[in-house]
C-alpha cells in the first residue's frame, strides 16, 4: 500500500522535519499525521468558535444561528437520556462530537489524513469515556457505586461481579475498534478503488458513504457515552 | 445450500493437502502460515458480513413494519433504526479489524515483503 500524500508531511519536510514511517521516539509520535492533523482539527474549531462567539446578537443569525441551533439540539438530545443531573457532562460529549464529526469528514478531502483513522487516536477518546463512567458513579454515589457490580441479589455477585467488569472493559474495546474501523475501512476501500478504477470516478460513491457514516459514527459515539453516563449517574437497580 | 458446504469444506481440505505438500523449512512455514491467514482473513469478512446482513435485513423490517402501521412515528423510528443498524454494523467490523490485522499486522509479513522484494 502506497504511503499517501499528505499536506501536512510535505509542509514538514519544506521545514526539515523528517516524517518516519515508523515512528520510535516521542519526538517520532508528534509529527505523525494522525497527531499533527488532529492539532489541525483543534485549532480549527476554536477559531471557528471565536470568530462566531465574538459578536453575539439577541435574535441570531447566520454562524451564530447554525451553532445555536446544533448546540440546543445535542443538549436536548443529551438531557433526554442522562437527566437534569448530567448536565455539566454536556461540553465533553458536544467537543467529542464535534472532533469526531471533523476529524471523520477530513480524511475525504484529498491530501489530508483523519486522526481518527488510527487507533491510538480512537483509543484515546473510548479512554476518557470510560474513566470518565466511573469518576461520575464515584461522585454521585461515593464508595456505595460498587452497588452498581453487583446483582439485584446478594447470592448471585460471583457471577454478575465478573461479567460486569468483563463488560465495562469491553466497552473501551468496542468504543475505540467501532470507530476505528469505519473510519480506516472507509479510507482503505477509497485508496483502493482509487488504484483500481480512478479514472473513472469509481470512488466517489464510496465518498458520499463515507460522509453518511462518518456523521453516523460520530453520532453512536457521543450517543453511548451519554447512556455510559446515565448508567453511572442512575442508582443501581 | 447444502451444495455450498460441501464444496467449502472440499476447499479447504483441498487447500490443505497442498500445503502439506511442501516440505517444513523456515521460508516455506512462513509462507504456509501467511496462506492460512490470507484464508481467514477472507473468511472472517465473508462470514461477518453474513450474519451482518441477516441482522440489519431484520432491523429494517421492524422498522418498516412500524412506519407503515404509524406513519407519524416515522421520525422517531428512523432514528432507532439507524442506532440499531450502527450496533449490529460495529460486529462486522471488529471481524474487518481482525481481517486487516492478519494481512497486515502479521508478523510474518515483513519477512514476506523481503522475500517478494518490496521492502
Amino acid at each position: 500500500m502506497e504511503h499517501p500524500i499528505l499536506f501536512i508531511n510535505l509542509l514538514l519536510e519544506k521545514l526539515g522535519v523528517h516524517v518516519p514511517a515508523d515512528p520510535h521516539s516521542v519526538g517520532d509520535f508528534l509529527v505523525q499525521p494522525h497527531v499533527t492533523y488532529a492539532w489541525l482539527i483543534i485549532v480549527l474549531l476554536v477559531i471557528v468558535s471565536a470568530v462566531v462567539g465574538r459578536s453575539i446578537k439577541m435574535v441570531p443569525e447566520g454562524g451564530q444561528n447554525f451553532f445555536e441551533m446544533v448546540i440546543t439540539g445535542i443538549e436536548d438530545f443529551m438531557i433526554g437520556i442522562t437527566g437534569e443531573e448530567g448536565r455539566f457532562m454536556f461540553p465533553l460529549i458536544a467537543s467529542f462530537g464535534f472532533f469526531i464529526l471533523c476529524s471523520n469528514y477530513l480524511g475525504v478531502i484529498p491530501g489530508f489524513a483523519s486522526p481518527t483513522a488510527n487507533l491510538n487516536t480512537t483509543l484515546a477518546c473510548a479512554l476518557i469515556v470510560v474513566v470518565m463512567t466511573h469518576v461520575l458513579g464515584i461522585k454521585f454515589h461515593g464508595i456505595k457505586y460498587v452497588k452498581h457490580f453487583m446483582g439485584p441479589v446478594w447470592w448471585l455477585v460471583p457471577l454478575i461481579l465478573p461479567i460486569e467488569i468483563v463488560s465495562h472493559l469491553s466497552r473501551i474495546l468496542s468504543l475505540s475498534i467501532r470507530l476505528f474501523g469505519n473510519v480506516f475501512g472507509e479510507e482503505l476501500v477509497l485508496g483502493i478503488l482509487f488504484l483500481l478504477a480512478g479514472l473513472y470516478l469509481a470512488p466517489v460513491p464510496m465518498m458520499f458513504l463515507g460522509l453518511f457514516t462518518g456523521f453516523i459514527q460520530a453520532f453512536i459515539f457521543c450517543l453511548l457515552s451519554m447512556m455510559y453516563f446515565a448508567g453511572a449517574i442512575e442508582h443501581a437497580h | 445450500m447444502k451444495k455450498v458446504g460441501l464444496f467449502t469444506v472440499l476447499l479447504v481440505i483441498g487447500l490443505t493437502c497442498v500445503a502439506f505438500a511442501a516440505d517444513g523449512d523456515a521460508k516455506s512455514s512462513a509462507v504456509q502460515f501467511y496462506l492460512y491467514s490470507a484464508i481467514a482473513a477472507g473468511l472472517a469478512i465473508g462470514i461477518a458480513a453474513q450474519g451482518c446482513g441477516i441482522g440489519q435485513g431484520m432491523a429494517v423490517r421492524g422498522a418498516c413494519e412500524g412506519i407503515a402501521r404509524n406513519p407519524e412515528a416515522s421520525g422517531k423510528v428512523t432514528v432507532t433504526m439507524l442506532i440499531g443498524l450502527a450496533m449490529i454494523e460495529s460486529l462486522s467490523i471488529y471481524a474487518l479489524v481482525i481481517a486487516l490485522i492478519l494481512i497486515y499486522a502479521n508478523p510474518i509479513s515483513s519477512a514476506i515483503n523481503t522475500f517478494v522484494g518490496l521492502k
